[in-house]
């Protein structure tokens, strides 16, 4: 008998139940009601977000498979494709931290080799609440002690989970973002990225063809873990949410390795014609989607299924997210072949059922029937809510830049001990300084240090530039991915944040040497049903697709991460973009560094007064408010163009993405030492520069000054050329009406930074290095010293 | 000449190793599966870097058990060429083919970074074609790679020479402060009293093409070629 208390456990509506009712003709079971309420989650069914995720522009020339499907596929040449998707592992890295991030890492791999491909790359993004002493403030709960000394707890134990299920699995795990923000404090973000490579002709579907065909399930036993999973990832988190500990799923890399050299040989092999894993919702969602997708029906036995543990129900082995799991259907006559490959690999496997020709979803235990629903019933006619909208998305459109220049006046001068007496009274050298050592812009050494970034031998660009870059060992082409997304720009104006994020993505595979080719995003917001949050999700769906559309790049699939809520305080709309960009030829790979001293070094693009939410007003002012920067798609176009014919043209010997933290301390980062190479300085006059662009006009001085160094303008790109191949670069800037600055040459051991006649900068590349380069483990390894 | 990479559940280096023996320098090379157990054929065995059956216990402890460990042992005593690299060394370790273990990491992190290592000897069929004091730009990545034996194992190693790499400072300095690991006398790779099989942390294989940020450890793979069959010499001055 199903009662309302029971009803209210699975998250089912009494509307939703009555639709149940009426798809059934009569009472669900209690383990059909289970079924329902993992299918017809948030997380599994997209119920509040498919109607919006349809604007998105899934069109392409090099497209191959769209959403979807497990994972999208792109054609790059050769007779080669790319199957890569990212998705969301908020909810479980937040309940536990190592398990709930490398269990990300392991779901994303599977959707990539269920498609036939070989894992090759892997990325993701992170977001964490801060983690600086400095950023102790017992006014709000998310900046409490207790909640620091948790999120450097959070970040430890993510990056080591993400770093032990890649390096043991053998995917290099080659880049990423790292950001914090008060907001994520209980709401920490995992979003993982995985790249696969396939020969177009090996390409498999999660289908489920050929009626009378054998269902064989392969991989881990299944165990009590992670039952309703999904549904907990669907929820907003109360003071209890760590007793959902057990919702966790447990990884096991190893099993995963196994299990991809299993399916792909099996794949190779020709005894399977269709395959999808057991992810979120396990042996349900695979049965009944795979019978979707092929318009079959599929019949389990779950006496037949490897268990961990005796005495599991059906309902239990029907919602277990058991890790490390496959589905697939075997080719008529060589099911014994199939299980043979399992077996070499010492893996579980068996016949578990059979495709039927009535498109139900039917499964036995101990004789009984325990679920019969029709497939329709849990996926296409899963509920789809029009979710109540604002009137408008909330845009903050104040110019903060008066705040700023007041609070940088009322700054004291210090006198740093590090620092010479000289570069002391530098202000803004000690603000780049300062900049540069806070966590969003620091070097993410900590991190990727901790993960293999190089097995397979392909990471032709290591970690720290603009994107990472691959090569395709059979090809002459390699590939380069980046993630982006900006929370702050995204709350303050989810259109246009959504918009500069694809930008920026699009931007950082350019200065990699690549053509834009596709998108997977990952869509990471509040609680839905607050008419505001709602807004900004469709706001972002259209700032997405408009700045799509413009690059000609399709959105290939990827992932909603709704609930980002514990007790009422949710995370900034925060839309994070993956980008993917061909090269064509491996001598135009290209890195943000300086190369040798005097090359000149150039600008492209304009600076205007774009200090609204920028990482300098959050510095100091406490806050990062008022009006995002301005971005102009056709304007951000060109000049990615002009970058990407110039570096073509042989023309570019480094080429760096000008946004988070503004042109300063883009310029510093050229500057850096890198694997092997030792720094270089640069003497630049930014006057040129400063006179093309928008911030002429500024009255105040100081505006003026800290807007050319720290105003985060899209559409900038810092290169570096000999000087013969400056007057080509500009000529084709000219053509394109791009504005194009010669700064100066890249040479000595100090970035100085000239404007007007005044020296704004003049510090050794050392001392802006220090700081940035130490910055993560001066606040991480004291409290894994702690907690050893 | 033949080449011989095993794949252990668990390898995961064992196409890069490939790839460096068939593309890099050329030379037939075939995989070798855990349970086979005959090695006929073969003139060089490497046991590529990854986590054997997950390491879940101890690096290399159940891999040593693995059906393709006796003929290699036979294969060793024979005077077969033998390369373990990164878990390939904590395996041939276990397996009593080298001494000593590798632990934690000091910094009980796991650290894939380029590191400096110095050629202490090179009359060893992994060395030929380097000379003494050579600074070489290699890769590591591990968690387990602090080589750690008893004094008078350390005292028998250093004696007998056959501590072939030891991370070092860009300029060859040996510095606890270039030791990223911590591992007793900077130790990165041993040999057995025969030179003939080889351990090594770094990742040579990691650091063999021009495409890749160093090349530095091609001439390993060369060494041995260049072992087994002298002829190859103009071949590989070419190449280096």
């Amino acid at each position: 008998m199903i009662t309302p208390e029971l009803l209210a456990q699975h998250h089912i509506t009494p509307d939703e139940y009555e639709r149940i009712k009426q798809l059934l003709g009569r009472e669900p079971s209690l383990t059909e009601l289970g079924v329902f309420s993992v299918m017809w989650s948030e997380h599994c069914s997209y119920k509040s977000s498919r109607v919006h995720l349809k604007r998105l522009p899934t069109e392409g020339a090099c497209l191959v498979q769209g959403p979807g499907e497990n994972a999208g596929i792109v054609d790059i040449g050769d007779g080669w494709c790319a199957a890569f998707k990212i998705e969301s592992h908020n909810h479980p890295s937040f309940i536990e931290p190592y398990q709930g991030a490398a269990t990300g890492v392991g779901g994303i791999l599977r959707d990539i080799f269920t498609m036939g491909a070989r894992p090759v790359a892997a990325m993701n993004s992170l977001r964490f609440g801060p983690i600086r002493d400095a950023d102790v403030n017992d006014a709000t709960e998310n900046t409490s002690a207790k909640s620091i000394a948790r999120n450097r707890r959070i970040m430890a134990g993510v990056v080591k989970g993400v770093g032990d299920y890649g390096n043991a699995f053998g995917v290099p795990t080659i880049g990423g973002e790292v950001l914090f923000a008060d907001c994520y404090s209980f709401n920490p973000l995992v979003n993982a990225f995985a790249l696969g490579l396939v020969r177009r002709e090996q390409i498999f579907y999660g289908k489920a063809e050929g009626i009378g065909n054998a269902v064989v399930y392969v991989g881990a036993k299944t165990g009590r873990d992670g039952i309703h999973g999904a549904t907990m990832a669907s929820a907003e988190f109360d003071e209890a949410a760590l007793e959902k500990r057990p919702t966790v799923q447990v990884g096991d890399p190893f099993a995963e390795k196994l299990l991809l050299e299993a399916c792909l040989e099996a794949m190779r092999s020709g005894a399977v014609t269709g395959i999808q894993d057991m992810g979120a919702a396990g042996l349900t969602c695979s049965t009944c989607e795979m019978g979707a997708r092929g318009g079959t029906g599929v019949e389990l036995d779950l006496d037949k299924v490897p268990q961990r543990e005796t005495g599991m129900t059906a309902y239990e082995m029907l919602l277990s997210e058991s890790q490390e799991r496959m589905l697939c259907v075997a080719t008529p006559g060589r099911e014994r072949q199939l299980l043979e490959i399992f077996e070499r690999w010492d893996l579980d496997a068996a016949i578990v059922g059979r495709v039927t020709d009535d498109q139900r979803m039917r499964v036995f235990h101990k004789g009984e029937v325990v679920v019969d629903v029709p497939n329709a019933a849990l996926t296409d006619e899963a509920p789809l809510y029009y979710r109540p909208m604002a009137e408008t998305a909330a845009v903050d459109a104040t110019d903060v830049t008066p705040q700023v220049v007041a609070a940088f006046n009322a700054r004291p001068i210090k006198f740093s001990t590090k620092a010479s007496l000289k570069a002391a009274q530098n202000r803004y050298a000690d603000l780049l300084t300062e900049l540069l050592a806070r966590p969003n812009l620091a070097s993410k050494q900590w991190v990727y240090r901790q993960y293999d970034h190089m097995v397979r031998t392909n990471t032709v660009v290591l970690p720290g530039s603009d994107a990472a870059v691959i090569r395709v060992k059979e090809t002459r082409r390699s590939l380069a991915m980046s993630l982006d997304g900006n929370g702050r720009y995204s709350e303050l104006n989810p259109r246009a944040g959504a918009a500069l994020a694809v930008a920026e993505s699009a931007r950082n595979v350019v200065c990699s040497g690549a053509q834009p080719l596709a998108v997977t995003n990952c869509l990471n917001f509040a609680n839905p049903e607050r008419p505001v949050v709602m807004r900004a999700f469709s706001e972002t769906i259209d700032g997405i697709s408009e700045a799509c559309r413009t690059f000609d790049v399709p959105v290939t699939g990827g992932n909603v991460s709704l609930y980002n809520e514990t007790e009422g305080r949710g995370i900034q709309n925060t839309p994070v973009i993956g980008m993917l960009g061909l090269i064509e030829d491996a001598k135009h790979i290209t890195t943000q560094w300086f190369k040798d001293a005097g090359d000149v070094v150039l600008l492209l693009g304009r600076t205007n007064n774009d200090l609204g939410a920028s990482e300098l007003c959050h510095a100091l002012t406490g806050q990062a408010v008022g009006a995002v920067p301005q971005l102009d798609l056709a304007f951000e176009k060109n000049v990615q163009q002009v970058c990407l014919q110039a570096i073509r043209g042989g023309l570019v010997k480094s080429a760096h993405d000008c946004a988070d933290g503004g042109l300063a301390v883009a310029l510093a980062e050229s500057c850096f030492a890198h694997y092997g190479a030792t720094a270089l300085g640069a003497t630049l006059d930014l006057t040129e520069h400063l006179q093309a662009s928008g911030i002429n006009d500024l009255v105040d001085a100081e505006a003026r000054k800290l807007a050319l160094l720290y105003a985060e303008s899209p559409s900038r790109i810092v290169l570096s050329a000999t000087a013969e191949s400056v007057a080509a670069i500009q000529a084709l800037a000219a053509e394109a009406n791009v504005p194009c600055s010669v700064l100066g040459n890249v040479g000595g051991d100090s970035l100085q930074l000239v404007a007007e006649g005044e020296t704004l900068i003049n510090a050794t590349v050392n001392r802006l290095e220090e700081g940035w380069r130490n910055s993560l483990s001066s606040y991480l390894d004291r409290t894994q010293a702690r907690a050893a | 000449m033949k080449f011989g990479v095993v794949m252990f559940p668990g390898s995961n280096c064992d196409h890069d190793a490939y790839h460096v023996i068939s593309k890099v320098i050329g030379q037939p090379v075939d995989f070798i599966w855990h349970k086979d157990t005959e090695l006929d054929g073969f003139d060089a065995i490497i046991l590529p870097g990854g986590f054997s059956y997950g390491d879940y216990m101890r690096t290399g402890a159940i891999a040593r058990f693995s059906p393709v460990m006796t003929p290699l042992k036979q294969f060793a005593a024979d005077g077969g060429l033998v390369i373990g690299i990164c878990n390939g060394f904590q395996i041939l370790c276990e397996a009593g083919l080298l001494p000593g273990a590798l632990l934690r990491n000091r910094g009980l992190k796991y650290i894939c970074e380029h590191v400096n290592l110095r050629v202490e000897q090179t009359d060893t069929p992994y060395t030929g074609c380097y000379k003494e004091g050579d600074v070489l730009s290699v890769p590591i990545a591990h968690g387990e790679g602090n080589y750690f034996c008893d004094d008078a194992t350390l005292a028998e190693l250093e004696r007998e020479r056959r501590v072939i790499f030891r991370y070092s400072e860009p300029n060859g300095d040996i510095s606890d402060a270039a030791n990223p690991n911590g591992s007793r006398n900077n130790i990165a790779g041993i040999c057995n009293r025969e030179r003939n099989v080889l351990g090594m942390m770094p990742h040579p294989e990691r650091a063999s093409e021009g495409a890749l940020l160093s090349k530095d450890g091609r001439a390993v793979f060369l060494s041995m070629a260049d072992y087994l069959r002298p002829l190859l010499k103009p071949v590989l001055n070419k190449a280096a």
